[in-house]
């Protein structure tokens, strides 16, 4: 489905910027943050969004933010679609991961449940995406309740193996964990082999920027300050 | 709004039997509400005013502490002869009463009055014992459920809100409680209820749930249960029972309107259809599956039912404006459009400014008040709006229960958050079309500056009235101007010393309600009252034109207020183009009219693949 980038708005779209010299790029990518209500999507998002911690009501629908992120020689708008956790609103859901580059799978480290309800939000999107044109993250969220902890590390290491994830804990509320999330490139490099952007002349250039792409995202998760 | 489609099973034949008043002390509480129970199966329409009267005396007592006068229009104002003109009203409702029940008050769609058919002489010590042992089981569900928080960690609600939820039911402060609701569905399943956890409470829903399907065995529908304090109230929309059991006085026909807004409410999340079919695949489905994170949403539309009379008055109070601004802004609506579009709706500090609204749409029907009031509560309640823009499925329950919009929500002026932009569509693909057309709507009113002249306009001060004594009033024209069917709207100036405190607030809409209750009794509808009160005289007056309540101060004689009332009347004339949505402006949004409207009001694909089913 990303190779369908044309028929989506989402799509990439190189555009020129005057401003500097040489040509700057913006290319879209959009992000969704999927996974049960109450494990913090919206808290991910948000401190994506604005680097601050906001403890939020339950989401309705679903909420659309981007943030423009520069670097090298591009810059990224990353669309951040944050779905409503509620049982309620699956039935839309599939409207926001379609064609998503990156889907974030969201579970709360202190409750099991959620971790199970992960497990079966990644048969779902299995089922919608095209294996290599979305990039999965499982994500154990709430790193700061790890005394509360009722998935370890490990499981949600197992997990992501098991199922070619690049799997990470984080914390929206403090911002930790910087280092571990400091990326094994091998997994990066799995990474870039998924085409941005449909057409195949701007492939490499875009290998480039995927690898910047890629730890700046990470670098939100984790809520390193820029 | 208080269109009910409940079918009277009282129409004939109504049996009647004497509750077992004696049979049961142990559970004294439960005997009395049956013995008022009994009050209310009426085999006559004698007895029924008999129970009407006994209901308005304490509600009267209440409001008026010392004396209370009424009468209609043309009586004359003599007050040595109130008292007279009381029981002569009495008695003259009282002969047309059975007669008159269903035509005089057609907006409330038939008789509202209480009927149980008990044929067994019996079924009352049945009912005791029920409830007697269901109070002993929920005391037991109480401390257990306390004891293991971890048995509902799957449908735990995100802490933020846990404070209602987690109310110990066992106690007196919950019982104290002026308004309970409790909605739970016909396998006796708890769904919601405003205070204290459903878990909690399981087992006094059972008893609820008992009590209405024993009076549906006997082809019946309980509606209401009157009790010294309490009025308890009962609503069956399809397979949810909504039930208030409220202390405030309201009459029974305002109570049941307000459990209709929350049965609206929860249709505008999940769809009429959906609730149906989910019941029907499965009969003890838990709904809180699916309502898990609208508490929230719940708990604010009913304490906006208790603070806001817009509500009471199935009306929406829109933002006062000078007509030339809201002109301007409307255009900005008008022009940013994309096909599917239906709705564009721009709300400034809760309430509504400008209601634009795609050509076909506005010949088929006509956007409800509470239709709005729903989206205004939805839009309140959630404070997840602020972050970024936000796009959801949402019915509006009272144009197409079957079917979802699509909303568009996105506030124009962060980070204060107070002008909202909503736009409906009916096409779930169009977020980003959409998303456009408020970027145009945005750059629009840059230019023009709209977004800071918005933030200047705000309610008036009753003293821009000039009228001396005039304290408040609330005043709905119907079908402003004449015959052009648009939106129902009030306006009301603010609530100014001595009404500013919460307290003193919700003093004057009790007394607000009171002589609305009175206006609307579907029993002896009244057109005018002068009711003088403790601390303020109040004339609710009521006509063809317009429907109007005003608060006076307490020193007024009824002849200031007539002459204050009619400078009032010529006040709001000459404001009408700031105080009201004059000519709501349309847009044409497809090119093939009939289309747009099939596609806006039958969009049933969507409520047969939302996935609900799967997830059972």
């Amino acid at each position: 489905m990303g190779e369908n980038v044309q028929t989506i708005p989402g799509g990439a779209q190189p555009h020129k910027d005057r401003t500097l010299n040489r040509q700057v790029r913006t290319l879209r990518v959009k992000m969704v943050l999927l996974g049960s209500s109450g494990v913090g999507k919206s808290s991910l998002a948000v401190r994506f969004a604005k680097n601050e911690f906001r403890d939020t009501s339950p989401t309705v629908g679903c909420a659309f933010l981007t943030q423009v992120v520069h670097v090298s020689d591009a810059s990224l708008r990353f669309e951040i679609w944050d779905t409503a956790g509620q049982e309620k609103y699956h039935s839309v859901t599939p409207l926001y991961y379609r064609g998503a580059h990156a889907a974030l799978l969201v579970y709360d480290i202190s409750k099991r449940e959620t971790f199970i309800r992960a497990q079966l939000w990644l048969k779902e999107l299995e089922k919608h995406y095209i294996p290599g044109s979305t990039v999965i993250f499982l994500i154990g969220n709430k790193g700061d309740l790890a005394w509360d902890r009722q998935v370890s590390v490990q499981e949600g290491q197992n997990l992501a193996h098991e199922k070619g994830l690049s799997f990470i804990e984080t914390s929206a509320l403090s911002g930790d964990q910087v280092n571990e999330l400091l990326l094994d490139v091998g997994k990066i490099q799995n990474i870039l082999k998924v085409p941005l952007d449909g057409s195949r002349h701007q492939t490499e250039y875009l290998t480039v920027n995927r690898i910047n792409a890629h730890f700046s995202l990470m670098y939100w998760i984790s809520g390193v300050k820029k | 709004m208080e269109r009910d489609s409940h079918q009277e099973g009282e129409a004939q034949g109504v049996n009647i039997c004497d509750p077992p008043n004696e049979s049961n002390p142990s559970a004294d509480t439960l005997a009395t509400s049956l013995s008022l129970l009994g009050n209310h199966m009426f085999p006559d329409p004698v007895e029924k005013n008999d129970c009407s009267t006994g209901k308005d005396d304490p509600a009267q007592s209440l409001l008026s502490g010392v004396k209370a006068e009424e009468q209609h229009l043309d009586a004359e104002p003599r007050p040595n002869q109130v008292a007279n003109m009381e029981t002569e009203e009495t008695a003259c409702s009282n002969s047309s009463e059975c007669q008159n029940n269903t035509s005089t008050q057609p907006a409330n769609g038939g008789t509202e009055d209480a009927a149980i058919n008990n044929d067994q002489s019996d079924s009352g010590e049945f009912v005791v014992t029920m409830l007697a042992k269901a109070k002993l089981e929920e005391q037991g569900l109480g401390v257990k459920g306390r004891s293991s928080p971890l048995l509902e960690a799957g449908t735990q609600e995100s802490p933020a809100f846990m404070s209602h939820r987690e109310e110990d039911v066992t106690a007196d402060s919950w019982r104290q409680h002026r308004k309970h609701v409790f909605v739970l569905s016909e396998a006796g399943k708890p769904i919601y209820s405003r205070y204290g956890s459903e878990e909690a409470l399981s087992s006094t829903m059972g008893v609820m749930m008992a009590l209405v399907s024993f009076v549906q065995s006997g082809d019946n529908i309980i509606r209401s249960v009157y009790s010294e304090q309490h009025t308890v109230v009962f609503l069956q929309k399809g397979p949810l029972v909504l039930v208030c059991v409220s202390s405030s006085r309201q009459s029974e026909q305002q109570l049941r309107g307000e459990l209709l807004y929350v049965y609206y409410q929860i249709i505008s999340m999940l769809t009429q259809a959906s609730i149906s079919r989910i019941f029907e695949h499965k009969k003890n489905y838990d709904l809180r599956r699916l309502l898990a994170g609208s508490e929230k949403i719940l708990d604010g539309l009913l304490n906006l039912v208790d603070s806001d009379p817009s509500f009471l008055l199935v009306a929406v109070h829109c933002l006062p404006l000078a007509s030339s601004l809201r002109d301007s802004i409307s255009q900005i609506l008008q022009k940013a459009i994309t096909p599917n579009l239906v709705f564009s709706i721009l709300i400034a500090k809760n309430q509504l400014l400008t209601i634009v609204q795609e050509k076909t749409v506005i010949e088929d029907t006509r956007l409800e008040p509470s239709d709005v009031h729903l989206l205004l509560n939805l839009i309140g309640a959630s404070s997840a709006f602020q972050a970024g823009e936000i796009w959801t499925p949402i019915c509006l329950p009272l144009f197409n229960p079957d079917c979802y919009f699509y909303a568009y929500i996105s506030y124009l002026d962060p980070p204060e958050c107070t002008v909202c932009l909503l736009l409906l569509s009916t096409d779930k693909e169009a977020f980003y079309a959409v998303a456009e057309c408020k970027r145009k709507i945005e750059e629009a009113m840059v230019a023009q500056n709209s977004l800071s002249l918005i933030a200047k306009a705000q309610s008036y001060s009753v003293s821009q009235v000039g009228v001396s004594d005039l304290r408040h009033f609330m005043y709905k024209p119907f079908d402003v101007p004449d015959n052009y069917r648009q939106l129902s709207q009030f306006t009301s100036p603010e609530m100014e010393a001595p009404y500013s405190s919460e307290e003193e607030k919700m003093r004057l809409l009790d007394l607000y309600r009171y002589m609305h209750s009175r206006i609307h009794s579907t029993s002896r509808p009244l057109k005018l009252i002068y009711h003088v009160a403790e601390r303020e005289t109040l004339l609710a007056w009521v006509t063809s034109k317009f429907e109007l309540y005003t608060c006076f101060s307490p020193l007024v004689t009824k002849a200031c207020a007539i002459t204050a009332i009619t400078k009032l009347l010529r006040w709001i004339k000459k404001e009408e183009d700031r105080l009201f949505i004059r000519y709501p402006p349309k847009y044409s949004t497809t090119p093939n009219p009939s289309k747009s409207s099939r596609s806006g009001k039958s969009d049933q694909q969507d409520s047969t693949d939302n996935g609900f089913l799967s997830l059972l």
